[in-house]
């Protein structure tokens, strides 16, 4: 088996103590307890873990004939998140979390409301990051006052997370500040590092005429294209894609609101009918599985009620 | 035909051809007339939003915004500019390719951004 097993890996935890991680592994590598992986070669161990992306919240949308429960379908997520058997390490909210207003009062309404409902998410750690509906139309201030920073980073059992802000620039641009802090950043880290990159938007040109692109998004992948071993997940297009810019792997999360057409699928872009026939079709959550180690990522679409 | 006659006629023919000279590089240096297209920004339309351009023929893009800072691109012919209120935004095309080509605000400006596209479609 080369592959984590996440059903294994919930039933194995729930066995109680002596609890192992059955999942793949290569020679040379022993189990531990509680997912413990033991790399005997180098007598180091390394951590498995896991943790959730959320995406495109878009907490204040109203719009019935897209989803007429949009005041109910972040709470079910939360709820999904909160019945798994193991909770993971951390979550990740990945842009979007309240639908834009002008309105700038609404708009920090709909951030406290936002906030009161993840909290009640069970897990301890979650790290957001804005979308252009939170921040492009104040350049981010609501929601640096709601969330903190736009752009940072965190490591966790030996991966490094940068999370970048392509949002709060109305034009969809990462700008050169940032693009210094970024290249900064990446050179305390080694060629080998475990990078994972957050971000909302694509930074590749997945189709521009819709805004599903980073304006300056190769230079970015170019600052990431050293590193050998780097990951993106992104949002803002409200569907699975998955996409190699060389040897950089980039994978969107659906929304938690309403589905978007495959690119170019149709003439105008708009968001994809409720399907009275198969309520939430198309919004999910996703685990994500991440082996240090061997640097891959097990992703597990997983659906809006938790089954 | 006497040596007067023969200097006039001389003149004559080269005021001629200078003339037509002149006239010919007048015509080849000509700067040709831009077609001027109007297009507002407004409510998170374009208005119009479906603009038929010919092949080859000259034009420029005259873009106002009616309520807020807009973008306009047409990626298919690399050209983008900003639309602010109270200013007019020019942009100048002549089209090199036939076909349907959408352009969009690339500015995010509100609850109805996404939508805010047009389509430009060249002719022969």
């Amino acid at each position: 088996m080369n592959k984590f097993d996440r059903r294994g890996f919930i039933k194995l935890a729930g066995l109680g103590g002596g609890v192992v991680f059955a999942s793949s592994l290569s020679r040379g590598f022993g189990l531990n307890a509680l997912g413990s992986v033991v790399d005997y070669a180098n007598g180091k161990a390394q951590n498995d873990f896991y943790f959730v992306q959320l995406s495109d919240t878009h907490w204040g949308f109203a719009g019935p004939k897209v989803n007429p429960d949009a005041e109910g379908t972040l709470k079910k997520a939360v709820q999904a998140v909160n019945s798994l058997e193991v909770q993971p390490d951390f979550i990740v909210f990945t842009g979007d979390l309240t639908h834009t207003t002008d309105n700038v009062q609404v708009r920090k309404d709909r951030m406290s409301q936002f906030k009161d409902i993840v909290g009640g998410l069970k897990v301890p750690t979650v790290h957001f990051m804005a979308g252009e509906h939170d921040a492009s139309l104040d350049r981010g201030d609501a929601y640096q006052e709601a969330f903190g920073k736009l752009n940072y980073t965190f490591d966790h059992k030996g991966v490094h997370f940068v999370v970048v802000d392509n949002v709060s620039d109305p034009g969809a641009s990462v700008g050169e500040s940032q693009l210094n802090w970024l290249k900064a950043d990446l050179k305390q880290q080694k060629t080998d590092a475990r990078i994972v990159v957050l971000t909302h938007r694509p930074l590749f040109d997945l189709y521009p005429d819709w805004d599903w692109a980073t304006k300056d998004g190769t230079a970015v992948i170019d600052a990431l294209m050293p590193h050998k071993n780097v990951t993106v997940f992104y949002g803002h297009i409200h569907q699975e894609n998955h996409h190699m810019t060389g040897h950089i792997a980039h994978h969107s999360a659906k929304s938690l609101m309403f589905p978007l057409p495959a690119p170019g699928s149709v003439p105008k872009k708009a968001p994809v009918p409720w399907d009275a026939s198969a309520p939430y079709k198309g919004l999910g959550l996703r685990s994500i599985e991440a082996g240090p180690k061997q640097a891959k990522y097990e992703i597990k679409e997983l659906n809006v009620t938790g089954a | 035909m006497n040596h007067k006659k023969r200097i006039l006629l001389t003149g004559v023919l080269l005021a001629s051809a200078v003339v037509s000279g002149l006239l010919t590089y007048t015509r080849a240096n000509a700067v040709p007339v831009e077609r001027v297209i109007h297009i507002t920004a407004k409510n998170f339309q374009f208005s119009p939003d479906s603009i038929t351009l010919k092949k080859g023929e000259p034009v420029v893009f005259e873009i106002s915004s009616g309520d807020r800072k807009h973008g306009f691109s047409l990626r298919a012919f690399g050209v983008r500019t900003d639309v602010l209120p109270g200013k007019v935004s020019r942009i100048r095309l002549t089209p090199d390719k036939t076909g349907k080509f959408t352009f969009s605000c690339d500015v995010f400006c509100g609850d109805g951004h996404e939508e805010m596209t047009g389509t430009v479609i060249v002719t022969e």
